[in-house]
């Protein structure tokens, strides 16, 4: 159950977009058609998914004040917590190296759409965003910290996909001129902003 | 009629191409075609030889909303009179509502009609009726006593950034009058809660005029205060007493429709006429409605096997029958422009509709309203599961051919 309450706060209530904002550019650049959306979502869920993780267990043993002790008890006080935006970022760029090369490997029409983006997903808000609610938060488990991040990361799926659609489907509509492309977007992601807010404030 | 038809015959030479008041065409194009059927055709392109028109889809949506909105009109009089302990007859009532009710309409109209004329001039294209049936769900779905000056602000807010900048009727893709009743529910929280739902109860509290019983909390304003408290306490089972048989929120007196509410969407017969208007001429999609009636039954059955408060104990029937839930069934989720296309989609999207409306007004006490929410968020979601159904479709048909 409460497995099931956090990943369900991460797709609606916490919103990595709606309710926070975070990871719009790659949010908004990509989201023309729904095929590259998804893609660019799938890497989302998994880089997040396994950043997440191994950003705990790094938090856990060796950047957190006493989490040293592990190795020798004279490091007890060593606080390393300063570090953490460097060591989470580190982790998630090696990270999203790995998917690259998958992507690359198995999916290059996919890699060829999402260009520039993939690579980019390394300095994706939403991903160091994720890493650093973990750390605030401090989930008592890597189970939950990783649940926390594949919520996270299909909740920006689900953003990104929805957004996606809305684009695919308005492509006929007559929109005033100033407003194609990004402008329109803004407003559809303020309309679905609204949507969203359906879930806030809910106890699970 | 013949003299109305003389005078727009006579004055159209002025509108027309070189006219004294040619920059006016469209406004008189939308009154001309409004009042009598054009003598222009399509010019282009395949098109399908067929009485229906947006005009008179418009129009049955309106005829369909007749019963709800008279029977809304009587309910603000009755309740207005039984808040204060005061025996009065039908003219009586219908005048009270009369007074509330046609400024609503008059400014729901003006307002949105008047952007709308604003846009058509501006931009070339004709003018819509699409602005016909928002401009008459947007005062059904507002609390008695809310301000006009708010409602105006709202209307505007949902026909510029809700419709027109997306191009006009036909292209949005949330409902125009949900966002207009979203906006006020965020943007004036304190406004839009409380003592709005009778009319004058604030001021006849104050001269101490007000029936026991009569706070002017809606059904579901008095459930939400149940949430997170113990079933078995005074207070709560005082709550829930209004709910059982002879209560002033008694099933029977719910669907009848005399309590306090929105003022459309308190009764059920009403909503139900209209539902069947929209049925029978085709225009609403039955798919929809019962997919969103049954994913509320269901969810409301859920909620019973759960019974973890007093408002999820509440029957499912009478769960569906209290606040919008019927009034967002019919008129809201059927809304062809924002919902699902395809028939699979319309089955998903109508399921989680129902479901996700029982659901956020049980789980977030905040937003009592959830069907307004749970309506709003499957519009957004709705092209994504038409996206998904079609690729379905596709997938299948594919693996046929490699089959063969």
């Amino acid at each position: 159950m409460e497995y099931f309450s956090i990943f369900v706060k991460g797709i609606f209530v916490e919103n990595m977009i709606f309710a926070y904002f975070l990871g719009m550019c790659s949010y908004l650049a990509v989201s023309k058609t729904v095929k590259t959306a998804n893609g660019l979502g799938l890497a989302v869920i998994f880089v997040l998914g396994i950043t997440v993780p191994i950003n705990y267990l790094l938090e856990n043993y060796v950047l957190q004040e006493g989490a040293l002790a592990w190795l020798d008890p004279d490091f007890a006080t060593v606080d390393l917590s300063f570090l953490s935006y460097i060591m989470f970022i580190a982790v998630i760029a090696s990270m999203v190296q790995l998917v690259e090369m998958i992507v690359e490997k198995f999916a290059p029409a996919l890699y060829g759409a999402l260009g520039i983006f993939l690579p980019l997903i390394a300095v994706n808000c939403s991903i160091l965003g994720g890493a650093l609610f973990m750390q605030e938060r401090q989930y008592p488990s890597i189970g939950e910290a990783t649940i926390f991040g594949l919520g996270s990361g299909v909740g920006w799926w689900l953003a990104i996909v929805a957004i996606a659609a809305i684009r695919e489907k308005i492509r006929y509509s007559n929109v005033p001129a100033p407003l194609q492309g990004l402008g329109i977007t803004y407003i559809i992601t303020g309309l679905m902003g609204i949507a969203f807010m359906s879930f806030m404030g809910i106890e699970i | 009629m013949k003299a109305l038809h003389k005078l727009i015959e006579s004055v159209k030479p002025h509108f027309e191409e070189g006219g004294k008041l040619s920059k006016f065409w469209v406004v008189f194009d939308s009154l001309e075609t409004f009042t009598f059927t054009p003598g222009h055709v399509t010019k282009s392109g395949s098109h399908i030889r067929d009485g229906i028109d947006l005009k008179r889809t418009m129009f049955t949506v309106i005829v369909a909303l007749i019963p709800a909105l008279l029977f809304g009109t009587w309910n603000i009089g009755d309740q207005y009179f039984a808040s204060i302990g005061q025996d009065a007859d039908l003219l009586e009532k219908m005048f009270v509502g009369a007074i509330k009710v046609i400024p609503l309409i008059v400014v729901s109209y003006g307002v949105g009609l008047g952007i709308e004329f604003y846009f058509a001039a501006k931009r070339g294209h004709g003018i819509n009726e699409g602005f016909l049936v928002s401009g008459m769900l947007i005062p059904l779905i507002m609390p008695v006593d809310v301000p006009l000056w708010m409602v105006a602000v709202a209307v505007a807010f949902a026909v510029i950034i809700g419709k027109e900048v997306f191009g006009g009727t036909g292209m949005n893709i949330v409902n125009v009058a949900l966002t207009s009743r979203a906006f006020l529910f965020f943007a004036y929280p304190k406004q839009m809660s409380g003592e709005i739902w009778i009319h004058d109860v604030a001021s006849s509290k104050g001269a101490d005029l007000l029936v026991d019983g009569h706070t002017g909390a809606t059904a579901l304003g008095h459930l939400a205060g149940t949430v997170g408290k113990v079933i078995d306490t005074p207070a709560v089972q005082g709550i829930m007493g209004m709910f059982a048989d002879g209560g002033m929120f008694s099933l029977h007196n719910c669907i009848i429709g005399n309590i306090p509410g929105s003022i459309g969407e308190t009764s059920v017969i009403a909503i139900l006429i209209g539902a069947v208007i929209l049925i029978a001429t085709g225009i609403g999609s039955l798919r929809i409605m019962a997919s969103f009636l049954v994913g509320g039954l269901f969810m409301g059955f859920l909620f019973n096997l759960m019974g973890m408060n007093a408002f999820m104990t509440l029957a499912p029937l009478h769960q569906i029958v209290i606040g919008g839930f019927m009034f967002g069934m019919v008129f809201m989720a059927t809304d062809p422009v924002t919902a699902a296309s395809t028939n699979t989609g319309k089955i998903i999207y109508g399921f989680l509709g129902g479901f996700l409306s029982i659901m956020i007004r049980v789980f977030n006490p905040a937003y009592p309203e959830g069907v307004m929410m749970a309506v709003l968020f499957m519009n957004v979601m709705a092209p994504m599961i038409d996206h998904y159904v079609l690729q379905a479709n596709i997938n299948r048909r594919q693996k046929r051919l490699q089959n063969i």
